[in-house]
């Protein structure tokens, strides 16, 4: 049996309400990828951040290299061989990829003169192991996220780490990018590295992890190698009861036209033409930079459409503000939670009556009891996880605060909702529970668009779907004839006409 | 509630979070206890209604200077403001103009005067910290070219007596301005804690971009707190020039300072969206007693100044270790 390199046991880790961390094991070994999986979003952060020293375990023992020891914070663990890198990067945009790789650590000549050279050198045989096409100079704010993420990796190799943790590497990456990732992954495995990767995205996880450890509700479930599980058992393990459906799609009839946009033009949006049936989930497919989120955010009214007209339900609609398109009846829920979509620093109920004030405001003020009997009837209804509804969002995990910011557009009871990655850094329970919700507004008669670069979640749930590249419709799909290779056929730019 | 429950509840109410959040009301009482075994005299009715008192003007202001902080803001222009709504209220006095109207046009000039600064913001999207500064020093400015440089008395017009109660007055034994504060704190409070301005207050400074995409108007928000904060200043300022009799070219100078500091150690984060508006109650007391003290123990002027900031620092680092 392979001894771990890291190794973490019966890890106990408390926080004001909630026990993140409740006996919690991992092992990390050398020249393998480790996946760790788990329903509730703070089970698989959680163990991440004590096991760097970002946080404090309460109980419990790490192990590295064979001896017991502590990490005192994230730049011990790093100088110390283990790297991790976050969902949210911690790249500083207006720096260059070299810059970045060696801030705090740039090599220095007489005078303590910045040895730009030297720096630039090593930076470049880092992009170079990494197969990365940019220049050391590059700043890393014009990069995409797939290759900001690949200077996190150097970063990581700059330390010559032995541990490399990946926290949800794919949700912002395209196929492509995810493709060059694994080359990657698999090239550190190679070197003899652990790697732990943190991921909801199971096919993924068959495709490139060899073990796999299972957490729930902040315990230890399982471990096991890759070769001896299916999807379907992780997910009874994850889960604690088996799933019937990942993805449960509603066959329904959709109705009139609810949504006709008409040759939009837009920033990012090169003429469009776009119609939306009540009672239909239409899919947006595509890859980063298409355009997707750029014309839905426009069909809101959050960006300024230059030229095209848009009606709901028979009649133009001017569509300048996002106020403007609350009141023709369109909701917009972000794919960005923390930078536009929700107030982090408030509770559950702020958060979700934002949008909605006026229906609980009177001239005197707000009726506070109106808004939480409305606030706790959506906590229940949507079965939110919290201990009640002025718990601050950023205490709850992924998959709650995205029920959270669903619940705010529902309140206002939307003719269309438009759902930009629905389902990004949410665990598979909550997915599930997402798409049943989706499910549930859809057959009530709401028209839903949703934007998603989760090809399976596209052609699982979508009745229709549609492809954009470049600003521009390449593609538009009924739900039977969709299939993977046509949506990547038009988001790389063929056009196919629509049946 | 049983045994196990009470216990629960006690420790929690007693944790370390709960007091750190209230360090600032800790940090007063404890101050007070020291202060009244230095100077007898401190725990005197008289001398508690003096600081009460004397801290009104501050308070008010740091009042509006909450809304803006509260939006990640900052309004420096509010001594200036303070001085030129002052001036226009002694004029007005010297027209026999009634007090009823003094007092609404000084309030509605003061509203007009912060509007301005956040015409600047929102529209122009300029800085807050440049914009003000730069209010500040126009405002100031034009004060003193409408003062000429001098003095404009309050005094002899046909409403100055009925106008100076306002700034000397008591009733029912306490000072008027004293009643003016706890009324505009009361307000306050509620604007923030049960209207929808108060509301997007929050969110706007919690988070700009999730605000305005939740369809809500970002640009009248912020007119709106700095026309709170002109309105407050210019309060400020008609019961400086009723207390003085007239209205200084200088008056209000540096009082923008006082009003952050206290809104800063009452607990209000700097980066908006935290915060609430009895700790800047707190802070002012903070100030007011610290000023009072160091008056009481002979401390010249001098190292007040010093004693104040370094005060104000460890409030800060506090808050900031606290905050990690």
């Amino acid at each position: 049996m392979l001894e771990p390199i890291l190794k973490m046991s019966s890890v106990v880790k408390e926080f004001p309400g909630v026990k993140a961390l409740d006996d919690a094991h991992l092992n990390i070994y050398p020249g393998r990828v480790m996946a760790l999986l788990g329903e509730n979003g703070a089970g698989k952060s959680t163990p991440m951040k004590v096991m760097t020293g970002i946080y404090e375990k309460d109980a419990g023992s790490l192990f590295y290299q064979g001896a017991e020891t502590t990490f005192k914070g994230p730049k011990d663990s790093q100088e110390r061989g283990v790297s991790i890198i976050h969902q949210e990067l911690n790249l500083i945009p207006g720096l260059s990829i070299a810059e970045n790789i060696f801030l705090g650590r740039e090599p220095v000549s007489a005078f303590g003169r910045i040895d730009w050279q030297t720096m630039h050198t090593n930076a470049q045989t880092l992009l170079d192991m990494l197969n990365v096409d940019f220049l050391p100079e590059t700043l890393v704010g014009q990069l995409s996220i797939g290759a900001q993420q690949m200077v996190e990796i150097a970063k990581a190799l700059s330390f010559s780490s032995n541990v490399i943790v990946m926290d949800e590497p794919t949700d912002a990456l395209t196929e492509r990018e995810t493709e060059s990732l694994f080359a990657v992954i698999r090239q550190l495995r190679a070197e003899g590295k652990g790697i732990v990767y943190i991921s909801h995205r199971l096919k993924e996880i068959l495709e490139i992890c060899d073990d796999a450890t299972v957490m729930r509700d902040g315990r230890f479930i399982a471990e096991a190698p890759v070769s001896e599980l299916t999807e379907d058992r992780i997910i009874e393990m994850m889960v604690g009861r088996s799933l019937q459906e990942q993805y449960p799609r509603l066959d329904t009839q959709s109705g009139e036209v609810v949504l006709d946009g008409q040759n939009l033009i837009a920033p990012g949006v090169n003429g469009v033409s776009l119609q939306l049936r009540a009672g239909e989930i239409l899919g947006i497919s595509g890859l980063m930079g298409a355009g997707r989120t750029e014309l839905v955010k426009a069909l809101y009214g959050a960006n300024p459409i230059t030229s095209g007209t848009v009606s709901v339900a028979g009649k133009a609609v001017k569509l300048a503000t996002p106020a403007q398109g609350l009141q023709a009846g369109i909701v917009y829920i972000s794919e960005d939670r923390k930078g536009d979509g929700l107030v982090v620093e408030l509770g559950v109920r702020e958060n979700m009556s934002l949008t909605s004030l006026q229906r609980f405001s009177s001239a005197i003020g707000i009726d506070r009891k109106q808004e939480s009997i409305v606030v706790n009837d959506f906590i229940d209804r949507f079965n939110i996880k919290t201990p009640s509804a002025e718990q601050l969002i950023k205490n709850l995990s992924g998959g709650n605060q995205q029920k959270v910011a669903i619940a705010k557009g529902l309140m206002l009871n939307p003719k269309v909702l438009i759902v930009d990655e629905p389902t990004r850094g949410v665990d598979v329970g909550a997915r599930k529970e997402i798409y049943q919700l989706m499910n549930e507004f859809k057959a009530k008669g709401m028209s839903i668009i949703m934007v998603s670069s989760d090809m399976p979640e596209v052609l699982g749930m979508s009745d229709r779907i549609v492809v954009m590249h470049d600003g521009k419709i390449t593609g538009e799909f009924a739900h039977a004839e969709a299939t993977q290779e046509k949506l990547m056929r038009c988001a790389v730019g063929h056009q196919i006409e629509a049946v | 509630m049983n045994q196990a429950q009470t216990t629960r509840k006690l420790t929690a109410a007693f944790s370390r979070e709960n007091l750190l959040e209230y360090k600032s009301v800790i940090a007063l009482l404890v101050f007070m206890v020291v202060v009244s075994f230095i100077s007898p005299s401190f725990f005197s009715v008289d001398n508690l209604l003096n600081i009460l008192r004397q801290s009104s003007v501050n308070a008010i202001i740091a009042v509006g200077m909450t809304f803006v902080i509260l939006t990640s803001g900052i309004d420096l222009s509010v001594g200036s403001v303070l001085a030129l709504t002052g001036a226009l209220a002694a004029t007005m006095l010297g027209l026999n103009q009634s007090l009823l109207v003094v007092v609404a046009l000084t309030l509605a000039a003061g509203a007009v005067l912060g509007c301005i600064s956040g015409w600047i913001i929102a529209k122009g999207r300029v800085q807050p910290f440049i914009a003000t500064l730069a209010t500040m020093t126009l405002l100031r400015g034009a004060t003193m070219v409408y003062t000429d440089g001098r003095p404009i008395s309050a005094f002899g017009g046909a409403y100055s007596s009925a106008f100076s109660t306002i700034g000397t007055g008591y009733f029912l034994g306490i000072p008027v301005p004293v009643y003016i504060m706890a009324l505009v704190f009361a307000l306050a409070w509620y604007v923030l804690n049960h209207t929808r301005l108060g509301r997007y207050v929050y969110a706007l400074g919690g988070n700009e971009s999730a605000t305005r995409l939740s369809g809500i108007n970002v640009d009248r928000i912020k007119l709106a707190v700095y026309g709170i904060s002109g309105a407050l200043s210019a309060l400020a300022g008609i019961i400086v020039t009723s207390r003085l009799a007239s209205a200084q070219p200088t008056a209000g100078t540096s009082y923008e300072l006082d009003a952050i500091a206290a809104v800063v150690l009452g607990g209000t984060s700097l980066t908006g969206g935290k915060g609430r508006i009895m700790g800047t109650l707190v802070g002012v007391l903070i100030i007011g007693i610290l000023n009072n003290a160091l008056n009481l123990l002979n401390v010249s002027s001098y190292y007040q100044l010093i004693a104040k900031a370094l005060v104000i620092l460890l409030a800060v680092l506090v808050d900031t270790r606290s905050s990690k």
